[in-house]
């Protein structure tokens, strides 16, 4: 039980990398950006492409991001200089982005299983300081039998996620930022204060996608391999670490709101891997599980809060009931 | 300051729903003058503004300010040199963000935008000074985020946005339209203390012939597309409700239409 659990918070904070491109365009921007099922691929796809060829593993998660960004753009630009309507720039993108990837890869899947990758490397290194027995020896005192290969993914990837949340926090706070924010809060009224909304919304889903684009390249290195069809459904998964995150953690600041998303991804991929243990399950189920549980986290918040409201009502109507009984 | 050199602009031109919004509209604001715009629904006024502010580009005609042709100059840029205030006082802030946030925005409206924090100590105690003259009390509230504020809040802290950088032109339209009398009150108020402050150069748009003639040192009269009265200084002093109704009467030769223009 120990070890599909820490997988799953491994691959969650890979995925909150994604899942927080989602926040920047789905809420910072309020853009339903659907181009995120293609650049996570492309992502993937281009990390791949490039380790195969011997770039180095950092240039080649760089190039990755580039890619995500400038894909995210084209988005922006189909939106804003081609007034498309918002969804459908998204669709035209993840469609084009089909074939892109495809072109990019060569071929529908890329192994990376014996290639260098980031984590790899990373491993090789991390099992030389000794950490990871200092750990696993906690847990078999706890009674734990299984133990992680290593422990070094996690934290390394916990310390990248955490930098790019900080960042994060940082640019949505300045003049910049605040500009961006009041794009999706507020167009007409930023506009008013001198602010280039179609510059700003390209910029900022090139963000997003560059984010979404290194979760893919991040992923794709974790998992070894590429998929052409690897991003099928990434919107929603992206969409579910984003509102799970923000119904249990809040969304009372911006560094707050991101750690919910981060928080959010992570719990995603938990509830999936239980769920995936239920036998008649199985993986590909997946996407209705995600899709069934964003369902549940948009309406049973609402649900709740309607019943709290009736009740209250009840609870007033008896008590004037009772006064007024007592009146007579 | 501010010249409208022959401008016009056609709505929906050779359908059976054309409107001849403007028509050859000629206008000159020298430095710091305070002009109020009335007329009925339809007469241009909002058009005007917005053909001034850049989200309307006249059909022919030129906008200049200080000189200098902004006519196909785009809004987000012209709008460096001009604040504004709409009339839903939700459209002149960002609600889900805070007040200091806000302010922050409005504070950038005539710089470029940097990778610096939006709000640092020394803003935040500008920005306290700032609200500190609304007398509402916003200043012990940077924090709280607009969409908490009443709408006469919002639209006072709308006003001090768009003119606390002393932009070359302040567009107010219909600003205190959609506000309770005495927040409207207060709001009117408030732009008269602020214009004055800052000598800012204003056209303001209302239906509220009183607040016309109580504000400003010019007054103009718009009727289907154009200037149809034009009174500056002591003429506009001597000015009351009937007279305007009056010469409204003498000019087009018709009643003014419009209800919401005589009670206000």
């Amino acid at each position: 039980m120990f070890i599909p659990i820490f997988q799953a918070v491994e691959s969650g904070i890979i995925y909150a990398i994604m899942a927080l491109g989602v926040y920047l365009s789905f809420r910072v921007l309020d853009f339903p950006d659907l181009t995120v099922d293609g650049s996570f691929v492309t992502g993937a796809g281009v990390a791949a492409i490039a380790i195969i060829n011997d770039v180095p593993t950092i240039i080649a998660t760089l190039l990755a991001v580039i890619a995500g960004f400038i894909a995210g753009s084209i988005t922006g630009i189909l939106n804003t200089k081609g007034k498309i309507n918002p969804l459908l720039s998204g669709i035209l993108m993840m469609t084009a982005l089909y074939s892109i990837n495809l072109r990019v890869m060569g071929q529908p899947n890329l192994a990376l299983l014996n290639e260098d990758t980031i984590f790899t490397q990373l491993t090789a290194f991390w099992s030389s300081i000794g950490i990871d027995d200092v750990l696993n020896n906690m847990l078999t005192s706890f009674g734990v039998e299984n133990v992680p290969g290593t422990w070094g993914i996690l934290f390394v990837m916990i310390l990248i996620t955490a930098i790019i949340k900080l960042i994060t926090d940082y640019f949505l706070k300045t003049e910049v930022g605040l500009a961006l924010r009041a794009t999706g809060d507020n167009e007409k009224m930023i506009r008013s204060f001198s602010a280039n909304t179609d510059n700003l919304k390209i910029i900022g889903l090139g963000f997003s996608n560059g984010f979404v684009a290194l979760s893919g390249a991040l992923y794709g290195q974790y998992g070894g391999f590429a998929d052409v069809g690897m991003g099928i459904g990434m919107i929603v998964i992206g969409l579910a670490s984003v509102i799970i995150g923000e119904a249990l953690f809040g969304t009372k600041s911006i560094m707050r709101t991101t750690l919910a998303v981060i928080g959010g991804a992570i719990i995603y991929r938990i509830v999936v891997t239980l769920a995936l243990r239920v036998d008649f399950l199985d993986t590909g189920d997946m996407k209705m599980i995600t899709s069934v549980l964003v369902i549940f986290a948009l309406v049973v918040p609402k649900v709740i809060s309607s019943q709290k409201e009736a009740k209250r009502k009840k609870r007033k109507r008896i008590e004037l009931q009772n006064r007024l009984k007592g009146e007579a | 300051m501010l010249t409208i050199n022959q401008v016009s602009l056609t709505f929906n031109e050779a359908t059976p729903d054309e409107k001849k919004a403007l028509q050859g509209i000629n206008l000159s604001l020298d430095k710091g003058d305070f002009v109020t715009i009335i007329g009925s629904n339809g007469a241009g006024k909002s058009t005007l503004m917005n053909v001034i502010s850049g989200s309307l580009i006249p059909d022919v005609g030129d906008v200049l300010i200080d000189e200098k042709n902004v006519t196909m100059v785009p809004e987000f840029k012209r709008s460096k040199l001009i604040g504004r205030v709409f009339q839903d006082p939700m459209a002149g802030t960002a609600p889900s963000m805070t007040i200091e946030e806000n302010l922050a925005m409005a504070y950038a409206r005539n710089k470029k935008r940097k990778l610096r924090l939006g709000v640092n100590k020394k803003r935040r105690e500008l920005f306290r000074e700032y609200l500190n003259t609304l007398h509402l009390g916003l200043e012990d509230r940077l924090t709280a985020k607009v969409g908490l504020l009443s709408g006469g809040e919002r639209q006072a802290l709308s006003l001090l946005m768009a003119t606390f950088t002393e932009p070359n032109i302040l567009l107010l339209d219909e600003h205190t339209a959609a506000l309770d009398p005495s927040r409207a009150e207060l709001i009117t108020q408030l732009t008269g203390e602020i214009v004055e402050n800052f000598h800012l150069t204003t056209l303001m748009v209302t239906h509220n012939m009183q607040q016309a003639l109580d504000l400003g040192n010019r007054l103009i009269m718009m009727d289907k597309g154009q200037i149809i009265l034009d009174v500056a200084g002591k003429e506009k002093q001597a000015l009351t409700i009937e007279k305007l109704l009056k010469e409204f009467h003498r000019i087009r030769g018709t009643q003014m239409d419009n209800d919401r223009a005589i009670l206000g």
